[in-house]
C-alpha cells in the first residue's frame, strides 16, 4: 500500500450526501497535502459547505471514505473531527466578548480541576510569535478589531494542536491591509506543515494565496488545478460550466442633474453615540455612488435615514431640492425613493418569508391601490414579469419565498424595488453571499437603472466590485466620511486606508 | 441506531390534513384510556356524547347555541393572533361587551323598536370589547409590554367589575334583596330562526367578514405582514403601531359582539359568568383552525358538541361532565404535536457499525470498478 508519495493530510474519496431528494454531494474526491493552502471554489449550492461539514463532523456522509494523515476515520461528531486535529474558522466568530483572548482560547480544553494559566499564556505567546500574529493574550475580545478577533479564532484552533485548518470566507470582513496580514499568517502556517482549506468567492485572492484549487459544481468535483497553471477565466468556467465575461461595465451616462444632497447628517443610537457624524455628499441622476466601509461604519444608518426609518439628530437630506427629513417612510417611497437592504439573514428586512412571491411583490405596491381592497391581479402580473425578467428560479409565483435560494430571494427584492420605477435606488449588500453568476446579473440590473437616469447609492463589501461598477466611492469609517473619490482615480489600497480611518483629503474630488 | 429529528422539505396539503385528523383520533384514544382507567366504558361515553349533541333536534339546537359565542370569540382572537399579538383576554373582552350592551339596553326607553335595541346594543358591545382590548394594545405598541399576561389578568378585572355591578351599582331593587342585575327588556331579546336565536346569522356574517378582511383588504394584508416581521413592515412604510393598535381594537370589538349575542340571545341577564369560558376555549378553536375563518365554524361546532354531549353523557352514564374538558385539553396537545410532525420527521440514523459495513462495501466496489468509464457528457 505504501509508496514513495507522501501521505496527504486530508483524503476524501467518493463522498456522497443527500438531503431528502437533493444530492448535495455526489462522489466527491478532495485531497489536501500537508504544507499546502488549498482553495475550495464553487457557486452557492455547489456542495462546499456540505463537504466541509462532513469534514468537521457535523454531517455523516451517506457513503465514501475519509483518511486523515493516512488513517481511516469516521467522524460522528465535531468532537471526533477536532480530536484528529481539524479546526474550522467560521465566518461568524464564536468568542465570548467579555473574556480575554487567553480565556477564550483555553475554554473547554482543560481536563483537570485547575487551569495552569501561566503555561497556557506561554504557549499562546509562543504561537503568536511563531506565526507573527501580535496578539496580547490578556486583552479583552470586546476591545479587539474584527481582524484581531479572527486571529484569536485561528490561535484557538492552533492551541488545540490542529494540523488542518478550514477557513470559511475569512477575507469578507477585512480591509485590504488586514487581508495581507492574514495571508502572512497563513504562509507561515504553510511553512510549518499545516494543511489549510481556504473557502472564498474572490478569485484573485485564491490565485495569489493558494497552491491548488478544487472546484465543485452541482455537488460534484469538477477538477483540481494548480494555481500557477490556471487563470480566473478558467476557474470561472469550471465553476459556472461555461465561459463568463468577468468585466463589469461602467457606462457613461449624461444624467439629468442632481438628485440627492445631504449635509451635516448625524444619527445617534439609543445610547447617544454618534452612528453617523456630519456626513455630507451629493448624488446625481445617472450616477452610481458606491459606499465603502467596514461593516457597522454607519452604512445602515445612512440608508435608514434617507428612507425615513431613522430620525437624524442633525442635518438635512434634500431630494430634488425638497427636505425629506421628518417625512414618513411611506411618503418617501411615494416620492420615488426605493431602498433595499439585504441583512445578514437576507429575510429579516424587505421580505415576508412565509408569503409567496406575489404577496411579497405586493408589499411595496398595495398602498397605491385604490379603495380598501388589495388588487392581487395586478401584483400577480407584476410578479410574473419580475420572475421572467430576472430569471428567478422558482416553480411559480405562488411559491413561498422562504423556500427560494439566497440568490433568488435577493432577485425578488431587487426586482420589486426596480419595478417601482424609482428615481433614487438605494441598495445595500445586494450581492451578499451570492455566487458569481447571480452577482453579475445584479450588477447589470443596477447598470440598467443608471442608464435609465436613476440615481443609485450602492453600499457594497467587495472593493474590486465597487471600483469597477461605481462612478464615485464614498468611504465611511466610524460614521464619518473619510473621502469621496472618483473610482477611476483610486487604488484598492488607498480605499483600504480610508476605511481604516485615514483621510485622503488631498485626493478628494469635490463635485 | 439513533433517532434524529430532521426538517421536512415539503408537507403536502392532504398529508398535513391527514396528520391533523390522526392527532384528533389519538386524543380520543387517550381520553378513552383515561375513562377506562376511571372505570367507565369509553365507547358508550362517545356514543352518549354524539347522541346528546347531534342525536335530537333539541340537542342540535343546544349545540349550535353553544357554538355561536365560541365561534365569534375565536374569529375575533384570530385577528390578534395573525399579528402575533397573543390575546388571551377574550373572556374579559366578552364580559365587557356584555356590560356595555346591558348599559345600552337600560338607557333606551322601553318603547324602542326591537331592531334599534339590537343595533345599539351590538355597537355598545363592540365599543366595550374594543376599548378593553385597546388597553393592552396601546401598552404593547408604545412600551413593548408583554400582552399575554396583560390580557390574561384583564379577564379577572372584567369579571370582578361585573361582580361589583351585580352586587352594588346595578343591583336590581325589584329582586327583593337578591343580588342580581335587572334583565334586559323583552324587546331586546334576539328572535329565533330555525329554533336558534339569530346570533348564528351574526356569527356567519362575522366569519365572512374576517375571512375577507384578512385575505383581501389592505389592512388585513398589513396585519399579516406585521405578524410576520415588524421590521419588514417598517421597511415597507407600514405604520406598525397603528396597525397593531387598530387590529387589537377590532379583535376586541368582535369578541365584545359575542358578549352581546350571549346576552341578548341566551342569558338576558348580565352576570360575571356570561363569558362561560368561551374566551379560553376560543384560543384552542382559533389555533386548531390554523386561523382559517371557515374552518373555525367546524371546530367551534365540534367543541360545542362535546360540551353539549357531555351533559347527555353525565345523565346517561354518570360520567362527570369535566371529562369533556380532559378531551379538549388532549385534543389541543395532540394538535400541537401534529404541527411538529407536519414540519419535521424522525429519521432512524444508521449506527457506526452499519456505516462501517457500508464503507467496507463501497470500498470493495471501488476496487472492482477501478476502470474509468466515460463520463456522460452532453
Amino acid at each position: 500500500m505504501t509508496d514513495t508519495k507522501k501521505v496527504p493530510a486530508i483524503a476524501m474519496r467518493g463522498i456522497s450526501k443527500a438531503f431528502a431528494s437533493v444530492k448535495a454531494n455526489q462522489d466527491i474526491g478532495f485531497s489536501v497535502e500537508a504544507g499546502e493552502i488549498h482553495a475550495l471554489l464553487g457557486e452557492n449550492g455547489s456542495g462546499k459547505s456540505t463537504l466541509m461539514n462532513i469534514l468537521s463532523g457535523i454531517y455523516l456522509p451517506d457513503s465514501g471514505e475519509i483518511d486523515i494523515h493516512g488513517e481511516r476515520v469516521i467522524f460522528r461528531s465535531p468532537r471526533d473531527s477536532m480530536a484528529k486535529g481539524i479546526g474550522m474558522i467560521h465566518q461568524h466568530f464564536k468568542l465570548v466578548e467579555n473574556l480575554t483572548a487567553l480565556d477564550n482560547i483555553i475554554a473547554g480544553t482543560g481536563h483537570g480541576l485547575f487551569i495552569d494559566r501561566a503555561a497556557a499564556r506561554a504557549k499562546i505567546s509562543a504561537l503568536s510569535e511563531q506565526f507573527a500574529m501580535g496578539i496580547d493574550p490578556d486583552r479583552r475580545i470586546s476591545t479587539m478589531s474584527v481582524s484581531e478577533k479572527q486571529t484569536v479564532e485561528i490561535l484557538k484552533v492552533l492551541y488545540r494542536g490542529s494540523q488542518i485548518l478550514i477557513l470559511d470566507e475569512p477575507t469578507a470582513v477585512l480591509t485590504p491591509q488586514e487581508i495581507t496580514h492574514l495571508f502572512q499568517i497563513l504562509h507561515r502556517m504553510r511553512q510549518n506543515g499545516q494543511a489549510i482549506v481556504f473557502i472564498s468567492h474572490k478569485l484573485n485572492e485564491v490565485l495569489s494565496l493558494c497552491d491548488r484549487v478544487t472546484v465543485l459544481r452541482q455537488g460534484r468535483t469538477i477538477g483540481t488545478v494548480r494555481t500557477d497553471l490556471t487563470t480566473t477565466t478558467e476557474l470561472v468556467e469550471m465553476m459556472v460550466g461555461r465561459a463568463v465575461d468577468l468585466s463589469i461595465d461602467r457606462p457613461v451616462v449624461q444624467g439629468s442633474g442632481p438628485c440627492l444632497e445631504i449635509e451635516g447628517l448625524s444619527v445617534l443610537d439609543t445610547s447617544g453615540v454618534h452612528r453617523l457624524n456630519n456626513v455630507g455628499f451629493s448624488l446625481s441622476h445617472g450616477e452610481i455612488l458606491g459606499v465603502a466601509g467596514l461593516s457597522g461604519s454607519g452604512q445602515k444608518e445612512l440608508c435608514e435615514a434617507i428612507a425615513g426609518l431613522q430620525i437624524p439628530s442633525e442635518g438635512s437630506i434634500r431630494f430634488h431640492g425638497n427636505e425629506i427629513v421628518g417625512k414618513s417612510p411611506r411618503e418617501i417611497i411615494k416620492m420615488g425613493i426605493s431602498m433595499s437592504f439585504i441583512p445578514e439573514d437576507r429575510l429579516g428586512m424587505g421580505l415576508v418569508a412565509s408569503m409567496d412571491i406575489a404577496d411579497n411583490i405586493l408589499l411595496k405596491d398595495y398602498a397605491f391601490h385604490k379603495g380598501p381592497f388589495i388588487d392581487r391581479k395586478a401584483a400577480r402580473t407584476k410578479a410574473r414579469q419580475i420572475v421572467s425578467q430576472l430569471a428567478i428560479n422558482t416553480p411559480g409565483i405562488f411559491h413561498t419565498v422562504r423556500k427560494l435560494s439566497g440568490g433568488n430571494i435577493q432577485k425578488v427584492i431587487l426586482g420589486r424595488e426596480i419595478n417601482l420605477n424609482p428615481r433614487l435606488l438605494i441598495t445595500a449588500y445586494a450581492v451578499r453571499g451570492l455566487d458569481i453568476h447571480s452577482s453579475y446579473t445584479i450588477y447589470s440590473l443596477i447598470n440598467e437603472q443608471k442608464q435609465k437616469d436613476v440615481a443609485v447609492l450602492f453600499i457594497g463589501e467587495d472593493l474590486d466590485v465597487l471600483l469597477e461598477l461605481c462612478d464615485r466611492i464614498l468611504v465611511l469609517c466610524n460614521g464619518e466620511v473619510t473621502g469621496i473619490v472618483r473610482a477611476s482615480d483610486v487604488t484598492k489600497e488607498q480605499i483600504g486606508l480610508m476605511m481604516a480611518g485615514e483621510s485622503l483629503q488631498e485626493k478628494e474630488v469635490v463635485l | 441506531m439513533r433517532l434524529r429529528i430532521a426538517k421536512k422539505e415539503t408537507a403536502g396539503g392532504w398529508r398535513a390534513a391527514a396528520i391533523r385528523i390522526i392527532s384528533v383520533l389519538v386524543a380520543l384514544l387517550f381520553s378513552g384510556l383515561i375513562m377506562a382507567a376511571m372505570g367507565f366504558d369509553p365507547i358508550a361515553a362517545y356514543l352518549a356524547i354524539a347522541k346528546g349533541s347531534f342525536g335530537s333536534a333539541r340537542g342540535l339546537i343546544n349545540t349550535v347555541t353553544v357554538a355561536i359565542p365560541l365561534l365569534i370569540v375565536a374569529l375575533g382572537l384570530s385577528i390578534s393572533f395573525s399579528m402575533r399579538f397573543w390575546n388571551i383576554g377574550g373572556e374579559g373582552q366578552m364580559v365587557m361587551g356584555a356590560i356595555f350592551a346591558t348599559y345600552a339596553a337600560h338607557q333606551l326607553p322601553e318603547t324602542t323598536p326591537a331592531v334599534l335595541y339590537w343595533v345599539t346594543m351590538a355597537l355598545a358591545a363592540m365599543i366595550g370589547g374594543g376599548l378593553y382590548a385597546l388597553i393592552p394594545g396601546l401598552f404593547r405598541a408604545y412600551s413593548g409590554t408583554n400582552e399575554t399576561l396583560f390580557t390574561l389578568m384583564l379577564n379577572y378585572v372584567a369579571i370582578k367589575v361585573a361582580v361589583f355591578l351585580r352586587l352594588v351599582l346595578w343591583k336590581d331593587p325589584a329582586a327583593k334583596g337578591f343580588p342580581q342585575i335587572k334583565a334586559i327588556p323583552e324587546a331586546a331579546h334576539l328572535p329565533k330562526i330555525f329554533g336558534v336565536h339569530i346570533g348564528w346569522i351574526i356569527a356567519l356574517v362575522v366569519t365572512v367578514f374576517v375571512a375577507i378582511y384578512l385575505k383581501y383588504t389592505k389592512r388585513g394584508y398589513e396585519t399579516r405582514v406585521v405578524g410576520e416581521s415588524e421590521r419588514t413592515a417598517h421597511y415597507a412604510g407600514i405604520n406598525v403601531r397603528r396597525v397593531l393598535v387598530g387590529g387589537v381594537a377590532l379583535s376586541g370589538a368582535i369578541v365584545g359582539l359575542a358578549g352581546f349575542a350571549k346576552l341578548s340571545g341566551v342569558s338576558h341577564v348580565l352576570s360575571e359568568s356570561i363569558g362561560g369560558g368561551n374566551g379560553f376555549s376560543a384560543v384552542i378553536v382559533a389555533w386548531l383552525a390554523q386561523l382559517n375563518a371557515p374552518v373555525m365554524i367546524l371546530i367551534a361546532l365540534l367543541f360545542a358538541a362535546m360540551e353539549q354531549g357531555a351533559m347527555g353523557m353525565e345523565l346517561a352514564l354518570k360520567i362527570p361532565v369535566s371529562v369533556s374538558d380532559v378531551i379538549k385539553g388532549l385534543i389541543l396537545f395532540s394538535a400541537l404535536a401534529s404541527e411538529f410532525f407536519i414540519s419535521y420527521h424522525v429519521v432512524i440514523e444508521k449506527g457506526p457499525r452499519a456505516l462501517l459495513r457500508q464503507y467496507r462495501r463501497s470500498g470493495r466496489k471501488e476496487l472492482q470498478a477501478d476502470t474509468p468509464e466515460g463520463e456522460d457528457q452532453a
